[in-house]
């Protein structure tokens, strides 16, 4: 009985990948939607196969950035997150600029990437960059930030310095805030890709989408999107199986 | 004897609403088992604070082991209501915490580290935690928290013990085991320990002298030393001596609320 629960419990995101693949397919047909407008499952999973070997080129341009440019997210977000969250005062003087940065919407950027950096691989690895290191260092200073200060007291009344609270409590305190961060983050990085790519590029899954959808081959724009979106899935798995594993003990009872 | 740990006339404000705890002096020696009880809010956690250097007094001056406090001192353990132990440590790591901190033991904390697991091992094992070194906190009872506790307040071998109210959180029957457990490391190493508490049976039980504290500002209304013979037994606490002291300590603290 419970097996069999947990079967299901594994399989519902499979069955609802299908249904809602279904009803894709089946509205499109209903309604007879002309296929240069919005075209069907099928359609899609043909240009899909057809069109392999050229998706395949622009989607590992488009993982690649993506990850150079999740990278530097990670490490600047990180490094930022640390100094901001170490102390109150940078805490009150960073964040709300931060806020402020992370509201210009990264598109507005890309034209002044191309000017400094031209077309290309470098505008759309900088604008992963910088959709994506606003989460982690929100997230990483917030937990640093956040630290309780009864656990703070025990330190010093040893005599500690405030590294060896930021280093022995502080900073594997925010690890769970930075592995929820990094999940956010990924799939942001995507998004400042592909963005980048459909203005600024002659690769790429968003340079491919943009020449398919001007010569409106709208199954060939679908199937860039399915294959963004698994990606992206992967890489969040991927990221949620690390978090799970690196920070157990604060995920306890979840799994009791 | 010279004090240990020595408060002339010492006050502290936080803020501009009054003083927290107003013109303490008194005397504590090494070695001595000193409780701090009063109604809640009489500044007695400021006490702790002002004790290990956390804060510095408005007034007044502090000396431990003849030396002004101006900064957290180095030769103390502190434990806490909530055991506050690392969830993403295990009890053995928790309990070895201090060492990585605490001079001089920081600089040698990877040649030693065996020798340090052994003194850690020891010590859970004298309260009774031989077989949880190495679970994780969260696995544990709060009563077996807070013995992983005191014993990470005790791993460098301070000279000065703070307590804060460690018992508070725990249901009776675990409160008085640990009253043994404190008893008895205290009885083997006569280290300094300064018990803050709401409970007058823990302070008569554990201390050699209780200072009652007024409400706030918090004052010493009354020293009292508690001369029952030592080691004392928990069946003391039924007799009658015990049971009239701890009335007396709990009309005077009557006294003070009703004020």
């Amino acid at each position: 009985m419970n097996v069999k629960r947990q079967t299901t419990e594994r399989l519902a995101p499979w069955i609802a990948v299908v249904v809602l693949t279904l009803i894709w397919e089946l509205t499109v047909r209903l309604f007879d939607v002309p296929s240069f407008i919005f075209p069907s499952a099928w359609e899609t999973a043909t240009a899909l196969v057809t069109y392999a070997g050229p998706i395949g080129m622009h989607s590992w341009q488009t993982l690649w950035t993506t990850l150079v440019g999740f990278a530097l997210g990670v490490a600047v977000g990180l490094g930022l997150g640390f100094i901001v969250g170490s102390s109150r005062f940078l805490y009150n003087a960073c964040y709300p600029l931060l806020v402020g940065f992370n509201a210009i919407p990264k598109v507005a950027f890309v034209p002044i990437l191309v000017v400094w950096f031209g077309i290309g691989s470098v505008p759309a690895i900088l604008t992963a960059f910088l959709i994506c290191f606003f989460p982690i260092v929100v997230n990483v200073a917030t937990g640093l930030a956040t630290l309780e200060p009864e656990m703070e007291d025990v330190l010093r009344v040893l005599g500690a310095k405030r590294m060896d609270v930021l280093l022995k409590i502080g900073l594997p305190r925010s690890l769970p805030y930075f592995f929820a961060s990094l999940k956010v983050a990924i799939t942001l990085a995507f998004v400042g890709t592909v963005v980048s790519e459909t203005v600024a590029s002659n690769q790429g899954i968003g340079y491919l989408m943009m020449s398919a959808g001007s010569q409106m081959r709208m199954g060939l724009v679908f199937a860039g999107l399915i294959v963004i979106s698994a990606m992206a899935m992967v890489m969040y798995e991927l990221f949620a199986l690390l978090e799970k594993r690196m920070t157990a003990w604060a995920h306890r009872g979840q799994n009791r | 004897m010279s004090a240990f740990v020595a408060f002339d006339h010492v006050s502290l404000a936080y803020d501009d609403s009054g003083n927290a705890i107003e013109d303490i002096d008194l005397d504590i020696h090494e070695g001595e088992f000193v409780a701090f009880v009063g109604p809640s809010g009489c500044g007695k956690s400021t006490f702790m604070k002002l004790c290990t250097g956390l804060h510095a007094p408005t007034a007044g001056s502090i000396k431990v082991d003849g030396v002004a406090v101006t900064e957290p001192l180095k030769i103390s353990g502190m434990a806490f209501q909530n055991a506050n132990l690392l969830p993403w440590r295990t009890t053995l790591d928790n309990v070895l915490l201090p060492l990585e901190i605490v001079k001089p033991y920081r600089h040698q904390f990877r040649k030693r580290r065996k020798e340090f697991e052994g003194w850690a091992r020891d010590l859970l094992k004298t309260v009774g935690l031989a077989d949880y070194e190495d679970q994780y906190p969260w696995q544990l009872s709060g009563g077996m928290q807070q013995r992983a506790s005191i014993c990470r307040a005790l791993i460098h071998q301070p000279r000065l013990l703070m307590l804060d109210e460690p018992f508070g959180a725990l249901d009776a029957f675990t409160r008085e085991e640990l009253w043994c457990v404190l008893r008895d490391l205290w009885e083997a190493q006569r280290f300094t320990v300064v018990l803050v508490t709401h409970d007058l049976r823990e302070a008569a039980f554990l201390a050699d002298t209780v200072y009652v504290m007024s409400s706030r500002p918090g004052r010493v209304v009354e020293r009292r030393e508690i001369d029952l013979p030592r080691p004392r037994a928990l069946d003391i606490t039924y007799d009658k001596p015990f049971i009239d002291l701890v009335h007396e300590l709990r009309a005077q603290i009557g006294e003070i609320r009703s004020t």
